[in-house]
């Protein structure tokens, strides 16, 4: 056999083809438009808060101020109080929501006749836009031509004036919230539920689990990853909820309903205080990064029960 | 009545009925596989004796007590499943003592069997590590360790070994073996491998289409199957049939490329039939080597010309492709490990070893 070896020369390096950029071109069109639509007005954002900037004036004329706006900030009561309630919006809705969603989908996960037109009533809120869960909840809470009144007048209620008192306002943003939200976690629950293993749970009444030990010790800690990532998606929801807040409410009265996302909002465009307004955004998409990160950290809710 | 009973259970899905009415008592203590192919209804058997199924209709009875619609947890039961089915978010021992810590055990007595069956299972040092860390073996020994530690009255195994590769599914075949001889306790196993029938159980059941074709030792039912079916299916590699004649002169049985005298034990079973068609059941091992001395008695052996296709070496025997007039069947003839690609040519036939079936019902004749 003839020796081959000394005819085989191996390229330097691998030729080009088409192939080593074909990637990079599939995903530039998204990459631009993130770029243009997320990246830029995060860094404008950054850059503006560095400016006094009022709106209607010559962004040139506008005072270079540094650090002020952020110093400012800290020391800000009206930012922290509207820090204050979004923590207690998301406390409350979020511990409500994720109650009911997980009893929900625990109910009508058994294929029972009837249990997909129920489930298919139960997202319905979802698809709902915003702006108009907002209109819909101001005129059942409306005091005097609104639903939720003339029921409770039916039955013997006196009128409130929901929208108008501090405490009553703050219960029908929360209620809007947990109406509209509730579906969220009940569909990822019941997708959750719905992967588990068979077998699993079949062995887990073998081993003698009643229908509320099967559930405790058994179904929900196995989507645990689940939960945790449906709770910090409804939590980063919550600092960037607006629409409905600011249609229900707007804020008020006074602030009790007035959200961090609001209370940026109504900086900017009712006290035009731009620059002031772009320091808060930079706090919250401080806050919504971590939660974000939090959520990549934890991974893939399924890797852990990939190969069992 | 103790051990486990079923008294004509059936079982629809819909309209389907999977199980015809099924009759089965196995003894205390006894070790039963249920075998057949996939979709004869043993995996549904076994979970109606779990309680995981309900009955259509029928009456299940373990330890003397009728359990037909009880709970799986107070039929004093424990399950083995195919894919292990082990808790995820728990440890080794959370695993094998979940059972105890629902039913309130003290944890001086959970701590103390959860210990003695991961000794018996050779799992100490996993008990901290969750299902996920451990190989395919490990997880298959704590799905066993759950199961031992409840000491129930009935062990079900639903197919347990099938996820496992071949080297460790025979290891745990005669683990499980040893494990039923020290624990003295009814064991259910259903597969679908005949070896893991044959090797493990006291009885076997075969099922097909959800009726039983037989029960018996496994010696009983690799030496006297009552039908085609169950001669083709305990056996490896399976058992001939081949189209032939039975014919009163002799007797003996005759079909292309072969004539074959029959042995004492059929000739009284045909003694006064007519010719007639019959179908014939040669096993693979029961062919020899021409030059061969073995075989019961040299004059039971009887001459067949084999066309080899293929020979394939394993070792001490051969495995044959081959065809007898025509028809397509295998043999496995122990020529050594020495021995060159055997060829075309006449081998033997040990014809005590022959097997008739009748045509048109398939039932052994014997």
């Amino acid at each position: 056999m003839p020796d081959t070896t000394e005819t085989i020369v191996p390229a330097a390096e691998r030729p080009w083809d088409l192939s080593m950029v074909g990637p990079y071109l599939f995903i530039l069109p998204a990459v631009t438009v993130m770029l243009a639509g997320l990246v830029y007005p995060v860094i404008q954002a950054f850059y503006l808060s560095l400016y006094d900037w009022k709106i209607g004036t010559d962004f040139g004329d506008a005072p270079y101020v540094g650090t002020r706006h952020f110093i400012r900030m800290l020391g800000d009561e009206n930012v922290w109080e509207s820090i204050w309630v979004t923590l207690r919006f998301g406390f409350w809705t979020i511990s409500i929501e994720m109650f009911l969603g997980v009893s929900l989908a625990l109910l009508l996960e058994k294929p029972i006749r009837g249990a997909s037109v129920f489930r298919t009533i139960f997202i319905l809120p979802l698809m709902v836009s915003p702006v108009v869960v907002g209109l819909i909840w101001r005129y059942l809470f409306d005091a005097r031509i609104g639903w939720i009144n003339y029921y409770l007048g039916q039955i013997g209620i006196e009128p409130r004036v929901w929208l108008g008192d501090a405490s009553l306002a703050f219960f029908a943003i929360v209620f809007t919230d947990i109406w509209q939200w509730t579906p969220f976690i009940f569909i990822i629950v019941i997708a959750g539920l719905q992967a588990l293993p068979s077998e699993v749970l079949e062995a887990s009444k073998i081993d003698g689990a009643n229908w509320w030990q099967h559930i405790l010790f058994v179904k929900l800690p196995m989507i645990r990853s689940i939960l945790l990532i449906a709770l910090l998606m409804r939590l980063i929801d919550v600092f960037r909820a607006l629409e409905v807040m600011y249609i229900l409410t707007g804020g008020g009265p006074g602030r009790a309903t007035e959200l961090l996302s609001l209370h940026i909002y109504n900086r900017a465009f009712d006290t035009q205080q731009l620059g002031y307004a772009s320091a808060i955004s930079v706090l919250l998409i401080v806050i919504v990064f971590l939660l974000s990160f939090a959520i990549l950290k934890m991974g893939n809710p399924m890797s852990e029960k990939a190969d069992i | 009545m103790s051990g486990v009973q079923l008294v004509d259970v059936t079982k629809s899905f819909g309209a389907v009925n999977v199980i015809p009415p099924l009759n089965l008592s196995f003894a205390e203590g006894e070790f039963v596989v249920i075998v057949g192919p996939s979709g004869c209804g043993k995996s549904t058997t076994l979970r109606m004796i779990a309680g995981l199924e309900p009955v259509t209709s029928g009456a299940i009875q373990i330890a003397g007590k009728d359990v037909t619609w009880a709970r799986p947890k107070e039929r004093d039961i424990a399950m083995v499943f195919q894919s292990y089915a082990l808790y995820p978010h728990m440890d080794v021992a959370g695993n094998m003592s979940f059972a105890l810590r629902l039913a309130g055990t003290p944890k001086d007595e959970v701590r103390r069997r959860v210990h003695a069956a991961a000794e018996m299972l050779e799992l100490t040092e996993y008990l901290e590590r969750r299902p996920k860390d451990l190989s395919g073996g490990q997880r298959q020994r704590v799905a066993m360790g759950r199961a031992i530690v409840r000491d129930a009255y009935c062990f079900l195994f639903d197919e347990p070994l099938s996820n496992l590769d071949a080297k460790l599914r025979a290891t745990m075949r005669t683990e499980l073996a040893i494990l039923h001889r020290k624990l003295d306790r009814t064991m259910v196993y259903v597969t679908h491998d005949q070896i893991e029938a044959m090797t493990m159980a006291d009885r076997i059941v075969i099922m097909e289409k959800g009726h039983v074709q037989q029960v018996g030792t496994p010696r009983e039912v690799y030496n006297s199957p009552r039908n085609l079916f169950v001669a083709g299916f305990i056996g490896s590699p399976s058992m001939n049939f081949l189209d032939a004649e039975l014919r009163a002169d002799g007797p003996r049985v005759t079909g292309q490329g072969f004539d074959l005298p029959l042995p004492p034990r059929l000739r009284e079973a045909v003694d006064g039939h007519r010719s007639r068609q019959v179908i014939v059941g040669l096993r693979p091992e029961h062919f020899a080597a021409p030059r061969t001395d073995g075989g019961t008695e040299a004059s039971s052996l009887a001459p067949v010309d084999l066309g080899v296709k293929v020979a394939e070496y394993i070792g001490s025997s051969q495995f044959l492709a081959a065809d007898i007039g025509g028809r397509q069947i295998s043999a496995a003839i122990e020529v050594g490990p020495d021995s060159a690609p055997l060829t075309s040519g006449t081998y033997l036939f040990d014809t005590n070893r022959i097997y008739l079936f009748d045509e048109t019902t398939g039932d052994a004749i014997t």
